[in-house]
């Protein structure tokens, strides 16, 4: 009979429509059994795929030293936005590893709670790294990592570091002119989609030029009131910046992605990449004779100021086992043997101090990356921050592309500016 | 008389029989005797059928229960899942005390039983599940977006009014710079939450009434205190279990209070914010004085002890001091019509709106028709009776059809780029595709040419097998010219049966966010305008509007989208009037 099937496509739409209805209101009778059943008790940690495998052996020791369990679930994608929605929905994680950049804005959504550590533990940390986990005054996670971009020189093609960005573009033209190479320098001027400057790779030679994005308020936190961008130095930077571009020196091209500087710098094809330490594993694989240097600034300026990204573990306001959750993160999560096996699994520069000096006893890149990061300013952790990524990343390809400086820059002042009101 | 056939034909090429006319069909099988329709149903009668089919016909008089055994033990068997899966979801609504939810799963799964227990309501039996997959997957998700858009639902305004309070008290609380760390033990007495503190070899019982001097207290490995008479030292899963007491627990001493710090720890320190109900405001030291929530930035420096209000404000969802400043943290309210109207009144929100509407309409136009055009060509090529190799030539047109889409936009983003890519490279070019407004939109269109057309060719392909031949014959011996006969006698019948695809691929293409946002994201972005670029739909416009730029606002994207689903239903509804193919079906 034709019924069955159909009954029992009845059953699964059923099914659907159920569990659709009951998503809301089916969380709070889960946490209200939780208690009764004190062994049932999971630490949720979520972690990325590298950071997952690394600390999933400490996870286990807490969850046996505590009699309880613990479980590392890999968030991949998206992992912010994710959190924010499964905190929300009661289905979050105790602790969560992320960009400390995150911080403004999941206060504001109050998801995420302060870190109390000692001063003596802070002053473990090296300075870029506390200062970015600090916001409004409060520090809200534990640092792990630091990361920020550096210039890759190929030490074959060109052996010295310029000491300017002019002297390396006047590099890489020799280069280019006598046929080694076939572009300047791999330099990221647009995000992976192509069709949107990279605010984040540009911003070193904004900052160089002697422009800013935020001011700075007592407490130590971007001002948003103080808006660099529009500024007389701004207009200057992107000057600067549209002399390299297309229809200048030809250096900065709206071509470039992370993914194809990368890949232009392990084949030879150019002797300088600006990227961070990640790309350091793929450069030590193509077998480039390589060398790291902090990003030159523009010659007679500031020094190039790069974003520093600092990794770090975060304690969920929304998690269930809110207590067990601060006692992993600055206990087990804060010690140097974590940190250690953090930076063995990937080279990254750790924030412990302690660590740091175990890193850069073992991988003499660390310290190169330590020396870029010095001049750089943490990525502003302010919700606000979001108002500047769409209007700068269009003023940058504008510059690059060599359409006129002073109305683009206007332009993107006034939307972003726009948009910090509303 | 051919919409009869077509129908018939129809039939055949999609064989679903979801609408009423199950029994009507077989009727017609049997009055008619031959033809297509009769082949489908012959196996009614012949005696060695597989019996699954021998079920299938001899049930579709539907009179009665019928008598297989089989038959009854599967009708139970699903009817038994249906209420499991009923018992299944209405478990936790129970316990969660919804009962609007287990009301709803009650009548439903009664609705259920109803129509598939009785053997009568033919047409519900088919009409229920489809009923409820509209309200799921339909009309709910359309008035959650609706109900959405009325409130302020963003970054910062995501949850309650308490939760933010929660919030702000919670990350107001400052270590006493300089204040001894404790070890801390938790404990119980008399079902009490007790901290047992030790520092320096003293140790301290601590509760909410206050803290004093702990006696006869035994200390363990690393300075805690291991166990102490009168209180039981709770394991770290039970203390765990009872974790809101264990963080919410102050022991108030001299300025301040004895706070966990996990469960091994505890730090003096103070509550910089608090909320009073009194007054629905919180009150703290002004932040701009001393390190603060980082909101203002207000003069007065260096003035300790300084008080600053924030109000609630049940407007905006947020608490506001008088200055303007207000605390990050925030909450959802109803905002009433706000989100709607200041999309069509914002200028930042509207200023853009017609150029973007007419280039989407544009969009989604050609999309359709250089789709439509290129898969009906091929179709008709490969439908030629003197074409050899068909099968090979129709899997590679498809092959496109085949591959993930979302991996094929990126794929094609990367063969655009003007120095590395595929394209410029083969063609030795030097264009600058996705830079220049023009060519940037050819490209977004030739993309989704490639990634459409095999749509169309199947559906077409599909559509051609129905058009009897002797049509052609026909034509052809009346002396009709190819041309003729396509244009007079194929194209109409194509037609017929392509024109609903046409009117839906066009309600999707006006939306397809993937198609434009994976391959130029919109751009190029003109320099003196940076929040529309000249490949932007509304949707990829709306998507940016909403959590591009001041984070996500949920509540304005509601608003935006409840717009798009307007704009859609009225285009799709004018172009089903205009092919007339409702009334094409209903005749």
């Amino acid at each position: 009979m034709r019924r069955s099937p159909h009954a029992l496509a009845g059953a699964l739409v059923l099914g659907l429509t159920l569990t659709a209805c009951g998503g809301g209101g089916g969380t709070a009778g889960q946490s209200s059994g939780a208690p009764s059943a004190a062994s049932d008790t999971t630490l949720l940690i979520w972690a990325d795929q590298m950071r997952s495998a690394t600390l999933k052996p400490f996870a286990e020791a807490f969850a046996e030293e505590n009699g309880i369990k613990a479980e590392i679930v890999v968030v991949a994608q998206n992992q912010q936005q994710t959190f924010t929605t499964a905190s929300q929905a009661g289905k979050g994680p105790d602790v969560i590893v992320g960009a400390h950049d995150w911080i403004g804005n999941l206060v504001q959504n109050g998801l995420i709670d302060p870190v109390q550590m000692t001063e003596e533990q802070l002053s473990g940390y090296v300075d870029v790294a506390r200062k970015a986990v600090t916001y409004g005054g409060q520090v809200y996670g534990v640092p792990y990592a630091v990361e920020s971009l550096a210039l890759f020189r190929n030490t074959d093609l060109a052996p010295d570091a310029p000491e300017s960005f002019e002297e390396l573009v006047a590099t890489g033209k020799k280069l280019k002119a006598a046929g080694k190479v076939e572009e300047i320098v791999g330099y990221p001027v647009s995000q992976q989609n192509g069709q949107s400057g990279d605010t984040y790779h540009l911003y070193p030679l904004y900052t160089s030029a002697g422009a800013h994005l935020f001011g700075t308020t007592p407490t130590g936190d971007p001002d948003p009131a103080d808006l660099g961008v529009g500024t007389e130095e701004s207009v200057a930077a992107f000057e600067r910046i549209a002399e390299l571009g297309e229809k200048g020196e030809g250096a900065l091209k709206r071509s470039f992605t992370s993914d194809n500087a990368a890949a232009a710098f392990n084949e030879g094809k150019t002797a300088f990449m600006v990227a961070g330490p990640w790309r350091l594993a793929d450069a030590r694989k193509a077998g480039v004779e390589y060398d790291v240097t902090p990003v030159p600034g523009f010659k007679d300026a500031g020094p190039a100021r790069p974003f520093v990204g600092v990794q770090s573990f975060f304690v969920a306001s929304k998690g269930r086992n809110k207590a067990l959750a601060q006692e992993f993160v600055t206990g087990t999560l804060a010690s140097p043997e974590v940190a250690r096996a953090l930076f063995d699994a990937e080279p990254r520069m750790p924030a412990l101090k302690q660590a740091l000096e175990y890193a850069a006893g073992k991988d003499p890149d660390v310290a190169k990356f330590q020396a870029a990061a010095e001049n750089g300013t943490p990525l502003p952790a302010i919700p606000q921050m979001v108002a500047i990524w769409v209007p700068f990343n269009t003023l940058i390809h504008s510059a690059v592309k060599g359409e006129p400086v002073p109305a683009a820059v206007a332009a993107a002042a006034e939307a972003i500016a726009g948009q910090l009101k509303q | 008389m051919s919409t009869q056939r077509t129908r018939t034909g129809e039939g055949r090429g999609l064989p679903r029989p979801g609408d009423t006319g199950a029994s009507r069909r077989g009727e017609a099988g049997t009055r008619g005797g031959s033809g297509e329709t009769g082949e489908r149903v012959r196996p009614q009668g012949s005696p060695g059928g597989p019996p699954a089919r021998g079920r299938r016909a001899r049930a579709v008089p539907a009179r009665g229960w019928p008598g297989s055994p089989g038959a009854i033990a599967a009708r139970f068997l699903v009817l038994g899942l249906i209420v499991a899966v009923a018992l299944w979801a209405a478990a936790p609504l129970v316990s969660a005390g919804n009962w609007t939810g287990t009301a709803i799963v009650a009548v439903v799964t009664a609705a259920g039983m109803h129509v598939y227990l009785t053997p009568r309501r033919l047409p519900a039996k088919y009409l229920f599940p489809t009923t409820l997959l509209v309200l799921a997957f339909q009309v709910f998700p359309v008035v959650h977006t609706m109900s959405l858009a009325l409130t302020n639902i963003g970054d910062g305004h995501l949850g309650t009014k308490q939760e933010a309070i929660t919030a702000i008290e919670t990350s107001s609380v400052r270590r006493e710079p300089g204040s001894a760390e404790y070890r801390l033990t938790v404990a119980e007495r008399d079902g009490e939450l007790v901290f047992l503190l030790a520092d320096g070899g003293r140790a301290y019982a601590g509760t909410a009434g206050g803290l004093r001097p702990l006696e006869g207290a035994r200390l363990g490995p690393g300075g805690r205190v291991a166990a102490a008479e009168g209180y039981a030292v709770l394991t770290a899963a039970q203390a765990s279990a009872r974790g809101a007491e264990v963080t919410e627990l102050a022991v108030p001493v001299e300025g301040g209070a004895i706070r966990s710090q996990g469960l091994s720890r505890a730090y003096r320190g103070r509550a910089e914010l608090s909320y009073e109900a009194g007054c629905d405001c919180v009150r703290g030291p002004d932040p701009g004085a001393a390190a603060g929530s980082g909101a203002g930035t207000e003069a007065g420096a260096g003035q300790e002890g300084r008080e600053k209000v924030w109000r609630a404000d049940e407007k905006q969802g947020r608490f506001v001091a008088a200055d303007g400043t207000a605390l990050p943290q925030g909450w959802k309210v109803d905002v009433g019509l706000a989100n709607l109207t200041a999309a069509l009144t914002n200028p930042q929100v509207n200023a853009h709106f017609l150029g973007v509407f007419g280039w989407n309409v544009v969009y989604a136009v050609s999309v359709v028709a250089l789709t439509a055009a290129l898969g009906i060509a091929l179709a008709l090529a490969l439908h030629h009776p003197r074409m050899r190799a068909v099968r090979v030539y129709r899997t590679l047109v498809v092959l496109p059809y085949a591959m993930p889409a979302f991996a094929m936009l990126l794929v094609w983003r990367d063969m655009f780029n003007t120095d590395f890519g595929l394209v410029n490279r083969m063609l030795g070019l030097e264009v600058d595709w996705l830079g220049e407004p023009l060519t940037a939109r050819l490209s977004v269109l030739l993309v989704q040419l490639w990634l459409g057309f095999p749509y169309m060719f199947l559906i077409a392909t599909g559509a051609l097998q129905t058009i009897p031949s002797e049509y052609m014959e026909a034509a052809q011996v009346d002396g009709a010219t190819a041309w003729h006969r396509f244009r007079k006698v194929t194209l109409p019948l194509l037609m017929l049966a392509l024109a609903p695809l046409l009117v839906s691929s066009f309600a999707f293409n006006f939306n397809n966010f993937n198609g434009v946002f994976l391959v130029t994201a919109g751009g190029p972005f003109p320099a003196d305008n940076p929040a529309v670029g000249a490949t932007d739909l509304l949707i990829t416009y709306t998507f940016r509007l909403a959590f591009g730029q001041q984070g996500a606002q949920y509540g304005l994207a509601s608003a935006m989208s409840v717009y798009v689903y307007l704009i859609v239903a009225v285009l799709s509804i004018v172009s089903f009037r205009r092919t007339r193919v409702f009334q094409e079906v209903d005749r």
